[in-house]
């Protein structure tokens, strides 16, 4: 079998996106190697953001976990009615200003840093 | 192209997202990449909502139509509050956007279990633990935040700390409770209601940590709620199973983490000490007129100039009082003055001067003094016998010698700016009247700033 098929088929022939739901295993160990790692890659980057960044840094990586907006996105996106139209959406709209007046306000910041005085 | 290969690039997308973002952080390092780096986190964003919007559960017109107006809604209100905030408040709009990324992730869960419910399907146990842990982290974040915006925005019914007796005892009873109430939501599999009664006690749980905490103590606050908002986005991730929310999450969470424990350290206090501590007065309270005899003299604008005439190098503190002041651009013009007489100025940066990390450095940033003149508190500490001059700008805790000298003081061991020891200090914090309760500053009446 060639190694394409075995990947795609190493859980009973069903393809991945399936397969996940069928199973939640693996997905949820892949996850939590994802988690830890992720936690040492912050660390190290972060340990190293001088003091004087510091807000900038809270509120630039406040954006970041803005990310939920994904979530929010296929929870609003599904067409369906009722509660999970409902909370998607302002789920969407949280998110929404989380990631849109982070980055903005963070580069506001980062911009007054750079300016050089005359 | 089928819905697997779609699923697989959608998902390399988001590989590329999260390498964005930890590329963005990267950039924070340097104030010179640092607007770099912030552009490449927003981009990485874009980069992963794009990549959502091929995802194969979204579609029909309304979908469509919901997404639009929520984003359209969403980055109105964003960019409004972004553009219009002015630097001294920047406390309480982090505390606000904190605030959204949790409820965010408390509604991405809750709609997560009523799609399980109306299609019966249910979530799993590991999805429903992941949907207990959004709700639970991000209830406690949006609450939380919004109390703390308050305190910041100092509305009057939070003004003051509340004290409620028993209060470490009641918040341990909510915390029990919502976690009870996390086990019957897995354990009915996926229980709505169970999961609205979880997200009233993680509410009520929010605002009770946050309300009883003073000011003062604020930056350590606004630092820990940080990293809740990304757990919570971590544990949406695991409730959606999408590794981008993991990985950003994490990366938020350790920033959050890190900031506390350097908030902590600068104040030699202990996170359960800063969340579950209340502030005992000191035994022994000495009265304002005992302190200060003989130690300070009031002056008046034109002695203190002439004490700077003779200077060779002056040391600025500035605390949360030039905040409130919005006296940042009177001391660059102080600066300026000084250095076009030939003295040495630098600023002395107290980890947490202010009400949040970094605030008074985002404050002499918004008045275009070079980050190369800020210097923190070790580094600067050993210079202060070659000053001769030091002028404290609303500043208070994070220069009193008490911390040195009364066990008892609330402030007991806190590590702080060595102002005593140059030739001359001046403060021009206005008033005598300590932050802390029994902690009165050396200082002297108001100068010009």
């Amino acid at each position: 079998m060639p190694l394409t098929h075995y990947l795609l088929d190493s859980c009973c022939g069903i393809p991945p996106v399936f397969a996940q739901q069928a199973s939640e295993g693996p997905n949820l160990i892949t996850g939590i190697t994802i988690f830890v790692l992720a936690i040492f890659v912050g660390f190290e980057i972060i340990t190293k953001i001088p003091p004087t960044l510091h807000t900038p840094l809270m509120s630039g990586s406040n954006a970041i976990s803005g990310i939920t907006i994904v979530g929010a996105l296929i929870a609003a996106g599904q067409g369906q009615s009722g509660m999970a139209a409902l909370f998607g959406f302002v789920a969407v709209v949280m998110a929404t200003v989380n990631v849109v007046g982070g980055f903005l306000v963070t580069n506001r910041m980062l911009e007054m840093f750079r300016k050089k005085k005359k | 192209m089928d819905l697997a290969t779609k699923q697989n690039l959608i998902n390399l997308a988001y590989v590329v997202a999260g390498v964005l973002f930890i590329l963005g952080l990267k950039g924070l390092t340097h104030p010179r990449t640092a607007v770099r780096g912030n552009l490449l986190g927003a981009v990485g964003m874009l980069v992963a909502v794009l990549a959502t919007m091929f995802h194969h559960e979204i579609g029909g017109t309304s979908g469509f139509l919901l997404i639009i107006i929520g984003i359209a809604v969403g980055a109105v209100i964003g960019a409004i509050l972004a553009v219009k905030i002015e630097m001294t408040a920047m406390p309480q709009l982090v505390a606000l956007f904190n605030g959204f990324g949790g409820g965010a992730s408390v509604l991405v869960a809750w709609a997560e279990l009523a799609k399980a419910i109306s299609t019966g399907e249910p979530n799993g146990t590991t999805a429903n633990t992941a949907i207990v842990a959004s709700g639970l982290i991000g209830a406690v974040t949006f609450w939380g935040s919004l109390v703390a915006f308050g305190k910041l925005q100092e509305l009057d019914f939070l003004r003051k700390p509340w004290q409620i007796t028993g209060q470490s005892l009641m918040n341990a009873g909510l915390g029990i409770l919502a976690i009870l109430l996390g086990v019957a939501v897995v354990g009915m599999d996926g229980s709505g209601f169970m999961y609205l009664l979880l997200v009233i006690a993680a509410s009520v749980l929010g605002i009770s940590l946050v309300v009883p905490i003073g000011g003062a103590d604020m930056p350590v606050v606004i630092a820990l709620l940080n990293s809740y908002s990304g757990l919570a986005a971590t544990a949406t991730g695991f409730v959606i199973d999408n590794n981008v929310l993991i990985i950003a999450g994490s990366l938020v969470g350790a920033s959050g983490l890190i900031l506390t424990n350097i908030m902590c350290k600068a104040m030699n206090r202990s996170l359960t000490n800063v969340l579950f501590g209340v502030m005992q007065p000191g035994a022994e309270t000495a009265t304002a007129d005992e302190v200060y005899e003989g130690k300070i003299k009031s002056t008046s604008a034109d002695e203190v100039a002439m004490l700077y005439d003779s200077a060779e190098r002056a040391v600025i503190v500035p605390g949360y009082g030039m905040a409130v002041a919005q006296a940042q651009h009177a001391v660059r013009d102080l600066t300026d003055q000084l250095e076009s007489r030939g003295v040495e100025v630098e600023f002395a940066i107290h980890p947490v001067a202010g009400r949040m990390p970094g605030h008074m450095n985002v404050l002499l940033a918004e008045a275009e003094i070079a980050y190369e003149k800020l210097k923190e508190m070790d580094e600067i500490n050993p210079t202060f016998a070659q000053t001769d001059v030091v002028l404290v700008i609303g500043a208070n805790d994070v220069v009193n010698p008490m911390a040195r000298t009364d066990p008892t003081s609330p402030i007991a061991g806190m590590p702080i700016l060595n102002v005593t020891r140059p030739r001359q200090s001046w403060s021009s914090s206005g008033v005598l009247a300590p932050v802390l309760p029994a902690s009165p500053t050396r200082c002297s009446p108001p100068t010009t700033a």
